[in-house]
């Protein structure tokens, strides 16, 4: 598949393409894998002003390379924070609007940015396959000013209907997102290891505004289960560069995420 | 499966706490002793997050009981929830998220018992769990907020969505959630249960409030002098508390903020069994590590001296 070209990973990509999409003098709420490395790599690279928060109550820190957390409520997701003000009081800084962005990944997501990480076939309380549930991303979903979807981009993911809406993304389209009592926030892109999708700002629904290098429409097309919409504007992204992998493997050497 | 009026009725909570003693007397207590409070049929909640601070020691204590019918919840529902599963100890398990984490991947036990309908899931997000233990904690039937509309999540769990009496609004009404029993693990308390706890401080402060009966294991019992010096450190106030043990590494192998760190290696042991036997290697699990040993000191010896040192090296070095 592409995006391997001059070995680079899957999660390298997101983590790169998702790092070019945070500003400097923002704040974003990271989780653990490649969100956490896109955030860290901004840091190093255009945004030493970005200020993480995580999930386990967690504002600030500092994390240590080669010591990554493998969890937002572990000691090394809090390493050198800046405030531990526990975990219902960070989500309530999303809540107040101190959160410009947030990422977030799902099992399933439709063409509306609707995201599935709790239950796939069957019924809710008999599903066929019963996946963690939602933590932390249907609040981040609901409460950041902007939230970029990072994920592999595989057929099986982006579905023509998700299953249960645990995440809810733009919901039906048009202002369906804001008459369910969502004023906020909303879903601006989603960055997967095939290209960036932006949303039609009118019908909401998911737009390929980005390839990566190598990868084709017909591609993103064969690996997507609804209609792909393509932008007037297609441009390609620039590959990752030598600097910024080489961040990404110092952050975390024993590719424990890479 | 939603949520019943027991979870969210703040006058029968207010009066339950109004017609016990809240006493600033001693706590200290054994740990059977403490668990023996909790009855068939109880909602019990864990503190920490996921293996973080988690009350292992008190949920091994309560399992010894056998007990049954139990509803458990806990924001993020770590492997203690597949113990209770296994253990045929619960009927239903309120949390926003199931596993251990990334690298051990979905729970093999977790999708059995719920996708067979043997043990349902009602799930929130994580602010609106917090949400419901804050709204018991303030002793309010909910808190508004702004997070889960839209979402499928609204329906399963059965909370409701209201117009701001002010601007007209729709807000999610967050159901308080007033659990009957409170397990929880702190860094220090004096005996008399004021509780202390460093670093990040979970839900455990709001979840003491919100639950009738509370249980509490200490790494430190300290001075009501050490407790005096530093009364901003205090987080839960003694007369909050039921009973205290005394239990050093009493969340082992989950870690404990500066004091040790957790164990991923035995994680993946644990599973490492369920992949192999599926409920019955957590059944293999109990029997060695929760019904097995008779203390818990001989709990600890099943990991050795070496590892709970090297934990603690850990786990000081990553607050340095």
């Amino acid at each position: 598949m592409s995006g391997h070209a001059h070995g680079v990973t899957p999660n390298e990509l997101l983590a790169v393409m998702g790092s070019r999409e945070l500003k400097d003098n923002t704040t974003v709420f990271a989780g653990v894998g490649a969100p956490m490395l896109a955030s860290g790599l901004a840091q190093r690279m255009h945004a030493p002003l970005l200020t993480m928060v995580i999930e386990g109550g967690i504002v600030g820190p500092k994390w240590k390379p080669g010591s990554l957390p493998i969890s937002t409520n572990e000691m090394r997701a809090a390493y050198r924070a800046q405030m531990l003000p526990g975990i219902t009081d960070a989500f309530l800084l999303a809540q107040r609007g101190f959160l410009d962005v947030g990422f977030i990944g799902g099992a399933q997501i439709d063409r509306y940015g609707n995201l599935n990480t709790s239950a796939i076939g069957g019924s809710y309380d008999k599903p066929k396959v019963r996946l963690p549930g939602t933590g932390g991303a249907n609040d981040i979903i609901s409460l950041c000013r902007e939230v970029i979807i990072l994920t592999v981009h595989e057929k099986r993911r982006f579905s023509d209907t998700v299953d249960f809406i645990t995440s809810p993304g733009w919901l039906s389209g048009r202002d369906a997102r804001r008459k369910s009592g969502l004023l906020f926030g909303g879903v601006g892109r989603v960055v997967t290891t095939m290209g960036v999708f932006g949303f039609d700002p009118e019908s909401r629904q998911m737009r390929l505004e980005a390839l990566h290098t190598g990868v084709s429409v017909d591609d993103v097309k064969t690996n997507t289960g609804f209609d792909v919409h393509v932008s007037d504007t297609l441009t390609t992204t620039k590959p990752p560069t030598d600097e910024e992998l080489e961040i990404l493997r110092m952050l975390d050497p024993a590719r424990q995420f890479l | 499966m939603t949520i019943s009026r027991r979870e969210y009725d703040f006058q029968a909570a207010r009066h339950r706490l109004e017609g016990k003693a809240k006493s600033a007397g001693e706590k200290l207590t054994t740990i059977d002793d403490a668990v023996a409070r909790v009855k068939n049929g109880d909602h019990v909640t864990f503190g920490g997050c996921l293996f973080s601070r988690t009350p292992l020691a008190l949920v091994r204590a309560l399992l010894r009981r056998r007990p049954t019918g139990l509803s458990i919840s806990r924001n993020l529902m770590c492997y203690e929830g597949e113990w209770c599963m296994v253990a045929g100890a619960v009927d239903k398990i309120v949390t926003s998220w199931m596993g251990i984490g990334l690298p051990w991947g979905l729970s093999k036990i977790h999708r059995e018992y719920v996708e067979s309908g043997r043990v349902p899931m009602e799930e929130w997000s994580h602010l609106a769990l917090g949400l419901r233990f804050r709204a018991a904690a303030m002793g309010v039937p909910f808190l508004p907020s702004l997070t889960m509309m839209g979402s499928s999540l609204v329906d399963v769990g059965g909370s409701k969505i209201i117009d701001c009496p002010y601007t007209g609004e729709k807000l999610l009404a967050v159901p308080a959630l007033f659990p009957d029993v409170a397990l929880l693990h702190v860094h220090r308390a004096d005996r008399f249960g004021n509780c202390q706890i460093d670093g990040y401080p979970h839900m455990d402060a709001d979840i003491a409030r919100a639950a009738a009966t509370v249980l509490v294991t200490a790494e430190e019992i300290v001075s009501e002098e050490e407790i005096r010096l530093h009364p901003d450190r205090t987080v839960i106030p003694g007369f909050a508390v039921d009973a205290l043990v005394h239990v050093p590494y009493g969340s082992y192998p989950h870690e404990c903020y500066g004091l040790y760190d957790a164990d991923p290696d035995h994680f993946s042991e644990y599973v490492d069994g369920i992949n192999r036997h599926g409920a019955a290697g957590v059944q293999a699990y109990l029997d060695r590590y929760v019904y097995g040993p008779p203390t818990h000191v001989e709990y600890l010896s099943l990991f050795g001296e070496t590892a709970l040192a090297d934990a603690g090296r850990r786990g000081r070095e990553l607050v340095s």
